[in-house]
């Protein structure tokens, strides 16, 4: 680990110039400090923001307000999610094991760096690491690799579980910087990696996520989060599928599908929601509608079997929503 | 003696140390005046190394040493080879000349007075290598005889047969021939290798993580070209092991080389991801399994060809294809056993090595044969059922394997499950359920062992053995109180110096037996010598008995029957004028050993749930049974049994080295990718012992569990999942890749 410099702040005025002079904010640390012991993130000066008073909890009406410094573990347990929305919750559980869950942040959550690899060997060739180095993985070992979304010069996946809930439920990110404020929903936090995969959000220097805001509705109610994978904890998502339905006499009224574990960024399924609208709620429909995810997927040496796998999640996904409530 | 201690579930006696953290561990010897060092690891899989710029590190705060081959001393690697080294090729040297075997062998370590120092002077140090093109995939490497194999009466043959094995397998009315692949698995312990190194003029101390210290002692001396009673070597407890810290491995002669040079202690502790480079691992295998049987079964063709990679400086040969020969009873057996040599470092025993992988195999194929036959998996066991060991026609000294199955298969219920594929469901769930047969060697190594009586009651017992999670403390603390009649907290047992007396490596299931056996054997020597003076003394209260006529109960000497009287301990070490000790050895009676073929077996019963849309597949409980003689703790060897088939689920569903073809990198050494089970992957596990004496094995009766624990639980598991969906997956581990489209 190289040296480096922490300073506290107790003001979002303090952190964004602190940010703006260079530095880089840390909450939970559970990325950022693991990437910072093999030398993968290098900052010079971090900004604790721990102590900016960024982690409550709250509902608005059916709106459910997600303060940016909360715990997963607290926001897992917290009664207005599980009452509003259960979806996030159950990514959180399933996003983390109860020591990193404990410590992790929201904003730390939807920021964190991606699991490939080869972005972790400082040997390796990284064009998210080393911009213009070239992509190990590309040509390497990519069972874990994305399917969609990708570039020539990246493939990693994004591993954030509850990105992928957000995304599903047209989640707004609320944001503090130099010039004010703005919103936007979370999925625009995203970039695809083209040929800057070295650039991976839309955050302005020295913007800071203040909290996230999630639209209620009929469908909250009716959704889950299932992530496949090879053990049943600790592993990040060969593939996952975060699934809402509002189905009113066998109809589908409402859907919202976002996957993980597939995109270079967590990935919103319109095409399968706007083929199930209307759609009656059996699995002829569902698997119809999942088939579409795979519109543009590209798979990689290692990883044919999520062709196989994406829609499989999708239509169990959304029978586990059916089901739900 | 009226209650037996051994057989007593006695809570381990060095639990308390380990729960409060004052058990300590190799790195936990901090020494004053400590230096730290990191190891640089190659970064490519071959090639030579054609530059080294040290000086900008040299340049660095703290950093005491730049030791690469350019300035390392030439050491004499006087030879040296133990049991647990391979027979062929040698040792990798330590920053001896340029050339890179494999990637990650270490080239350079940096020394520096603090440990952030050490790394960051590790980090910046620049080598360019002239790269060549490493061969990892052993399907490109041409099998080869390994040389110990081949040597008549070796105890891993390359070639052994029976019959004729091949023309019976064409003329059989059923056949099953299938290949299998097992990947490379690594230990990954929790505790990382470390050693402390501290020389005193040419004396050499090594606090070092180790199952086998006496060995490490005798290596550490032969590379240093130093007597071996120069040097030191002391672990008194290890963080879990399973068979990759039998060797001394280079970070060992690298502490002692910085220790050196430095002139100070030095510290040395691999990181997790360096846990994948230079300290073994299971090697991957490739197996092939063919099986000829009759209508009803019985098994008229055995053929079992198998190959495991090796690195290309040493020959790591494990008993493959070993099971084969005796399991069932077969007249035509045939087996084959190559090495594909690599560019990878060396493999070496990983718990239930050769076995646990060539069981693997045997076991499916047995599977898949009771299908082919449509005769219960457990049923065709009993009807291949030997009265002997075929292969060395010798009478086994026990085998329990039946009453394995029958105590298994009761309490797993075993009678509910429909012999069908895919027939058994829970809700949207395919369950399953599988059996496989679990042997290991009953293994018996030459010991030695000293017993100490002291003024205040108390019993020293010492040996250089080791205990890496099963209990050795609390186990050998039961058989010396039961010996000395001594309650179990006058007894003080201490392992783990190089000093103490002799014993074998900690591993092969062997520890009871040895080292127990040397306890034993050292409590009746020091029992005889303190009767000896006590029926000789006149103020004893023995004074005048027989030898025949007196016991030890209850810390004193006595005779028999007399419940109340007697001569304690204290008053004859007393009346001796200073302790009374007596050392001896043991070993397996030859005449004996050579009369028995000597096994333990166990039956595995597995379930698993296989989710048919998304292809996850769950352990959801399993059975074993196990025969090993004499349980000297029922609670430890529980625990050291579920522990095993919890590696055996690692192995089945999980554990994997993944090596990057084109430079040999390992791409997953790290703990998030490295799939070992979780707690939520553990589901109820059950771990039986039959009633099972054996006379002959040893005096204490014992045969050993560590390794057996493992085996039988991955073609158990595999079996399951054939069973749950009628995909027969041949590669371990089985993903959910491998089931998505049964």
């Amino acid at each position: 680990m190289l040296p480096f410099r922490i300073e506290k702040v107790s003001t979002e005025q303090d952190a964004i110039q602190a940010a703006l002079a260079g530095g880089r904010y840390i909450a939970g640390g559970t990325t950022l400090v693991d990437l910072m012991r093999e030398e993968v993130e290098r900052p010079k000066r971090l900004i604790d923001i721990n102590a900016l008073p960024l982690d409550d909890i709250r509902a608005e009406g059916s709106d459910l307000i997600i303060g940016a410094l909360a715990r997963m573990a607290d926001v897992a347990a917290h009664p207005d999610v599980l009452r509003l929305q259960p979806l996030i919750a159950e990514s959180l559980i399933e996003g983390a094991s109860p020591q990193l869950r404990n410590m992790a942040s929201i904003g730390g959550n939807l920021l964190q760096r991606v699991r490939c690899p080869y972005f972790r060997m400082l040997d390796a060739p990284c064009n998210k690491r080393t911009p213009g180095s070239g992509c190990a993985a590309i040509d390497g070992l990519n069972a874990g690799h994305a399917i969609l979304g990708t570039s020539d010069h990246c493939v990693a996946t994004h591993p954030s579980d509850l990105a992928v809930a957000l995304v599903a439920l047209g989640a707004t990110v609320r944001v503090r910087g130099p010039q004010g404020g703005r919103s936007f929903p979370v999925e625009q936090l995203y970039r695809l990696p083209g040929d800057t995969p070295h650039l991976e959000h839309t955050l302005q220097p020295g913007e800071l996520i203040v909290d996230v805001n999630v639209p209620g509705g009929a469908h909250s109610r009716r959704a889950r989060y299932l992530k496949v994978r090879d053990r049943a904890s600790y592993e990040f998502a060969l593939v996952s599928t975060a699934a809402a339905l509002e189905i009113e006499d066998g109809v589908i009224r409402q859907v919202r599908l976002a996957a993980g574990g597939v995109g270079t960024r967590p990935w919103r399924l319109r095409a399968s929601e706007d083929a199930l609208i209307g759609k009656a709620r059996d699995r002829q429909a569902f698997e119809a509608a999942a088939q579409l995810a795979l519109e543009g997927a590209r798979p990689l040496s290692g990883n044919h079997y999520k062709l196989e796998l994406l829609p499989r999640t999708i239509v169990r996904a959304l029978e586990m929503a059916v089901e739900a409530a | 003696m009226t209650t037996s201690l051994i057989g007593q579930p006695l809570p381990r006696v060095d639990g308390h140390a380990k729960v409060t953290g004052s058990a300590r561990y190799a790195a936990d010897f901090n020494q004053k005046g400590q230096a730290y060092a990191v190891i640089v690891s190659a970064t490519v899989g071959l090639g030579r190394i054609s530059r080294i710029d040290s000086a900008e590190v040299e340049d660095m705060p703290g950093i005491i040493a730049v030791i690469t081959h350019r300035n390392a001393p030439r050491l004499p690697y006087g030879p040296h080879k133990s049991y647990i080294d391979p027979a062929t090729g040698e040792r990798l040297h330590m920053l001896q000349d340029d050339r890179v075997r494999f990637h990650g062998q270490p080239v350079a370590v940096v020394v520096a007075d603090a440990l952030d120092r050490a790394e960051r002077g590790a980090a910046a140090l620049r080598i360019s290598y002239e790269a060549e093109q490493p061969v990892v995939d052993p399907s490109q490497a041409e099998p080869i005889i390994p040389e110990a194999a081949a040597q008549p009466g070796a105890m891993i043959p390359a070639d052994k047969a029976r019959g004729d094995a091949d023309e019976a397998l064409a003329r059989a009315r059923v056949t099953v021939d299938a290949t299998y692949e097992i990947a490379r698995e690594n230990h990954n312990p929790m505790e990382p290798h470390a050693t402390i190194a501290a020389w005193t003029g040419e004396r050499l101390t090594l606090w070092s993580k180790s199952q086998f210290v006496v060995n490490e002692q005798a290596e550490t001396a032969a590379i240093f070209g130093i007597p071996p009673e120069h040097v030191q070597v002391i672990c008194p407890f290890i963080g879990g092991a399973f068979g990759t810290s039998l060797r001394t491995w280079p970070h060992v002669t690298l502490a002692a080389i910085a220790a050196r040079q430095v002139g100070r202690p030095v510290k040395l502790v691999l990181t997790r991801k360096q846990m994948f480079f230079t300290t073994g691992h299971r090697p991957r295998s490739l197996q092939r399994v063919a099986l000829g049987s009759a209508a009803d079964g019985k098994l008229a063709a055995i053929v079992h060809e198998g190959s495991g990679e090796t690195s290309r400086y040493e020959e790591f040969i494990e008993a493959l294809t070993q099971p084969s020969t005796y399991l069932y009873s077969c007249q035509n057996v045939r087996t084959r056993y190559r090495l594909r040599p690599l560019d990878i470092g060396t493999p070496n025993h990983m718990r239930g090595p050769g076995e646990a992988s060539g069981v693997f195999a045997l076991e499916c194929a047995m599977d898949e044969l009771s299908y082919a036959v449509g005769i219960d998996p457990i049923e065709l066991r009993r009807r291949n059922e030997p009265a002997i060991d075929e292969g060395v026609n010798k009478p086994f000294s026990s085998r329990s394997l039946m009453k394995c199955y029958d105590e298994a298969a009761a309490r797993f219920g075993w009678s509910r499950r429909d012999p069908r594929p895919r027939s058994m469901r829970d809700g949207r769930l395919l369950i399953g359920m599988g059996a496989a047969s679990a042997t290991y060697p009953a293994f018996q190594a030459p010991s030695s062992a000293r017993v100490r009586l002291l003024a205040d009651g108390i019993a020293e017992v010492e040996v250089a053995a080791s205990d890496m999670g099963p209990g050795t403390y609390t186990s050998m603390t039961q058989i010396a109180a039961e010996m000395l009649g001594l309650p179990v907290d006058q007894v003080r047992f201490r392992l783990g110096r190089s000093d103490y007396p002799p014993a074998p490596s900690h591993g092969g299931s062997w520890t009871m037996a040895s080292v127990g056996s040397a306890i034993r054997a050292a409590c009746i020597a020091v029992r005889e010598d303190a009767a000896r003076r006590a029926i000789a003394d006149q103020r004893s209260r023995v004074f005048g008995a027989s030898p025949e006529e007196v016991e030890w109960a209850e810390g004193r000497l006595r005779r028999r029957g007399d419940a109340v009287a007697g001569q304690p301990y204290r008053e004859i070490v007393a009346s001796a004028g200073a302790p009374i000790e007596a050392g001896a050895s043991a070993q397996r009676d030859p005449e004996v050993a050579g009369r028995y073929s000597m096994h333990a077996f166990g039956a595995v019963l597995a379930e698993v749930a296989v989710d048919p849309d998304v292809g996850t597949i769950r352990v959801r409980r399993a059975v074993g049974a196990y025969g090993i003689g004499r349980v000297v703790n029922p609670r430890l060897a529980r625990s050291q049994c579920t522990g095993g088939m919890i590696g055996g689920i690692g192995m089945a569903l999980m554990e994997r080295t993944v090596l990057d073809p084109r430079d040999g990198r390992p791409v997953n050494a790290h703990m998030a990718d490295y799939l070992v089970p979780v707690n939520l992957d553990i589901p109820a596990l059950e771990a039986h012992f039959v009633d099972e004496m054996d006379p002959h094995v040893n005096p204490l009766g014992v045969k050993g569990l560590g390794e057996i624990a493992l085996i039988g639980m991955a073609p158990a598991i595999a079996n399951a999942v054939f069973h749950a969906t009628g995909k027969r997956v041949r590669t371990l581990p089985i993903r959910i890749e491998d089931v998505l489209t049964a």
